[in-house]
């Protein structure tokens, strides 16, 4: 084990999938010489050459559509798009021609794309997004959205060697605040079961991404207030863990989903839903979500503050669910 | 790098010297006849209700596909699209399966699951293309680079159509493919009918070639309907881009012969547009040529006619006779295992 930011897992992760199996490539903007936006791929070109460590021109598009057809060649490509939010320039790429071509085809898809998700740093509109809700609406994609180094480590190895078409969310949030042991050793981390960030009896908090951290802030107030906390961390969306959750909503009987990404259509409904379905008598009180309003993500640190759930934002959903 | 204008065909000879012999070019014929075979009869198949949805063909482009897909090698990739039945036929998917698939029986390529040409079997180095075109060029680009990232001496080819061209796939695609000198050519079927909208309003340039230059490559211009100038530049832009030569861009001039689809009268081309255009069927063509450059006799082409007649009635009973999909696994396979991996490819 070795202490690394979730940044440096993800680095680790990739350049370790890349030496073990010939077949990875990594392409993107921005990711050769310069080593990436966020420098994920710091030093690879030199180990691995220009034609492993691709820098493509501005073309989401021909980055995705690149990755599909090297994918249906054997590759294992591995995507970087500089901002999760730029994913929408190859929509079609990935959710007409990726998602569908194993179904109607029989053509396997094993691509991996990395996006780099979140908000926090007034980066406005168009460098904060969450958009997993929208590709885990897409029946042949996969949603991954790691909370932790170790997950971020190990996803990724289960992203890569994944026959399918996988969206792997990394928190820009967390990639230099969070730091944590990470195996030294080779591992994959299975997607579909989720992790009990912290145990806890009376409320249960379902999350993923960076808010399992604004959960386990908020989930302190609520233990000295003697309430104590269970913190879900989903880990994956696509496939998510129903079990895990109806199994903690039995034991705590009142449910917070929260997420970052806005309110209408987001993955949270799903969840609730199915609780409201499949647990319906478990329950002492109405499933509550906490997530961002219904608006783009906002440029003014005033404003984005009022816009991602914060921790006070938590405590008081929490509240008023322990009084419930 | 100015764009070429291709010379149409020329002696048995000089077909020779591209790569085909007498033998070679009866088959070339035989393929076409058989596309236009199988085309013909999804119309009857329509008509008489057992095609669900609806059914689109690619009357007058069967030199272009056929010729295209003839200069191809065994290794090489496409992603041929919905005017393109020829490529899937030379390439050998069997017809009665491409009848299972217009039926959406069992037995077509993608078991019911998608209709028409929207079809491929990757055992044959094809990949099924998508309705928004031209989706597939960028994937042809990413087989390309796979062969440039492996150092493998295997040609991808990518179709749009001059409709298509005015979409930003077509751009991102060509620009990467030029960027890299991949080994991809780019097939334009400019059938000068994009649904109803006429060639004039999906582009102002003079020819779709002329931008291959702008992407750092060759264009060329070619006749369409010439099934053996359509082999040779294909053939000669294939080499070229297996020899490390880089992308070529073959636009390939034809007339869409009949609407968009099967429902479009077509009522918005000129008649004389269709009267002119008919004179180069490049079916009739092809067998001049054959009965002028090769020597084909009447007992040969009366044994290709029936030999392609049997192997279709023969493809139709037994595409019939296919089961229809399961609704019970209608959920199965939209994702992925491991053991899909499992082809050709990917081993």
């Amino acid at each position: 084990m070795s202490e690394k930011t979730y940044l440096q897992a993800i680095s680790d992760g990739l350049r370790e999938e890349m030496r073990r199996d010939k077949r990875v490539f990594v392409i993107g903007e921005d990711i050769g010489v310069y080593g990436g936006a966020f420098k994920v791929t710091l030093g690879f070109q030199e180990e691995f050459g220009a034609w492993r460590v691709i820098d493509a021109p501005l073309s989401e598009t021909a980055i995705i559509g690149g990755c599909t057809g090297a994918a249906i060649m054997g590759m294992r490509p591995v995507a970087e798009m500089q901002f999760a939010d730029f994913i929408s320039c190859a929509w079609d790429q990935l959710v007409t021609v990726a998602a569908k071509q194993r179904w109607r085809a029989g053509t396997p898809v094993p691509i991996t794309v990395r996006l780099p998700s979140g908000g926090g740093f007034s980066g406005g509109p168009f460098h904060s997004q969450n958009p997993e809700s929208s590709f885990a609406h897409i029946p042949g994609l996969k949603v991954i959205c790691p909370a932790t180094p170790e997950d971020a480590k190990g996803l990724l190895a289960s992203a890569i060697q994944d026959p399918n078409p996988c969206l792997y969310f990394e928190h820009k949030h967390l990639y230099r605040r969070i730091k944590a042991e990470v195996p030294d050793e080779r591992y994959e981390t299975p997607f579909g079961k989720a992790r009990v960030h912290q145990e806890g009896d009376d409320l249960t908090v379902i999350t993923w991404g960076a808010m399992v951290y604004t959960a386990e802030e908020a989930a302190q107030q609520l233990n000295d207030d003697g309430v104590s906390v269970e913190i879900l961390d989903l880990r994956t969306l696509v496939p998510w863990d129903k079990q895990a959750v109806l199994e903690s909503v039995r034991k705590t009987s009142k449910v917070l989903v929260l997420h970052e990404d806005t309110h209408t259509g987001g993955f949270g409904g799903e969840i609730a839903a199915t609780i409201a379905e499949e647990a319906f008598e478990d329950l002492d009180a109405p499933v509550k979500r906490l997530t961002a309003p219904d608006t783009p993500v906002p440029f003014s640190p005033q404003l984005e503050k009022a816009f991602i759930p914060q921790v006070e934002d938590v405590v008081a959903s929490l509240r008023n669910l322990a009084e419930y | 790098m100015a764009i070429r204008e291709a010379e149409p065909l020329g002696s048995l000879r000089e077909v020779k010297e591209a790569g085909l012999d007498r033998e070679d070019l009866l088959g070339v014929y035989r393929n076409m006849v058989i596309t236009r075979g199988i085309e013909e009869r999804g119309h009857i198949l329509y008509k008489q209700g057992k095609i669900p949805g609806s059914f689109y063909t690619g009357r007058g482009n069967e030199a272009s596909a056929v010729g295209v897909a003839t200069a191809m090698g065994p290794n090489d990739v496409g992603t041929p699209l919905h005017r393109d039945m020829g490529v899937h036929v030379t390439r050998g998917v069997e017809p009665w399966r491409i009848f299972a698939q217009y039926m959406g029986r069992y037995d077509g390529p993608t078991h019911g699951r998608d209709g028409n040409v929207h079809m491929a079997d990757s055992n044959l180095g094809l990949i099924a293309m998508v309705s928004h075109l031209p989706a597939m060029l960028p994937v042809a680009v990413g087989c390309a680079l796979a062969f440039r990232i492996r150092d493998e001496s295997r040609v991808a080819v990518g179709w749009y159509g001059e409709g298509a061209s005015a979409r930003g796939d077509a751009h991102e695609a060509m620009n990467f493919a030029g960027v890299r000198q991949l080994p991809v050519v780019f097939i334009c079927d400019n059938n000068q009918w994009a649904y109803s909208t006429p060639a004039h309003l999906e582009y102002a340039c003079e020819h779709l070639a002329d931008r291959a230059q702008a992407y750092g490559f060759e264009g060329v211009v070619v006749d369409g309907t010439d099934v053996l100038a359509v082999y040779r530049e294909t053939k000669r832009a294939i080499e070229k881009a297996r020899a490390g030569g880089g992308p070529t861009l073959i636009e390939s001039l034809t007339l869409r012969m009949e609407g968009h689809a099967v429902h479009d009268d077509a009522f918005y081309v000129p008649k004389e547009m269709f009267e002119e255009w008919a004179k180069n069927d490049p079916i009739e063509r092809f067998r001049t040529w054959l009965y002028q450059h090769a020597e084909l006799t009447e007992g040969e082409e009366d044994e290709i006619s029936a030999g392609v007649k049997k192997l279709l009635n023969d493809a139709l009973s037994r595409a019939e006779e296919s089961p229809l999909p399961d609704p019970a696994k209608l959920a199965d396979g939209v994702y992925a295992t491991p053991e899909d991996l499992d082809t050709p490819h990917h081993k």
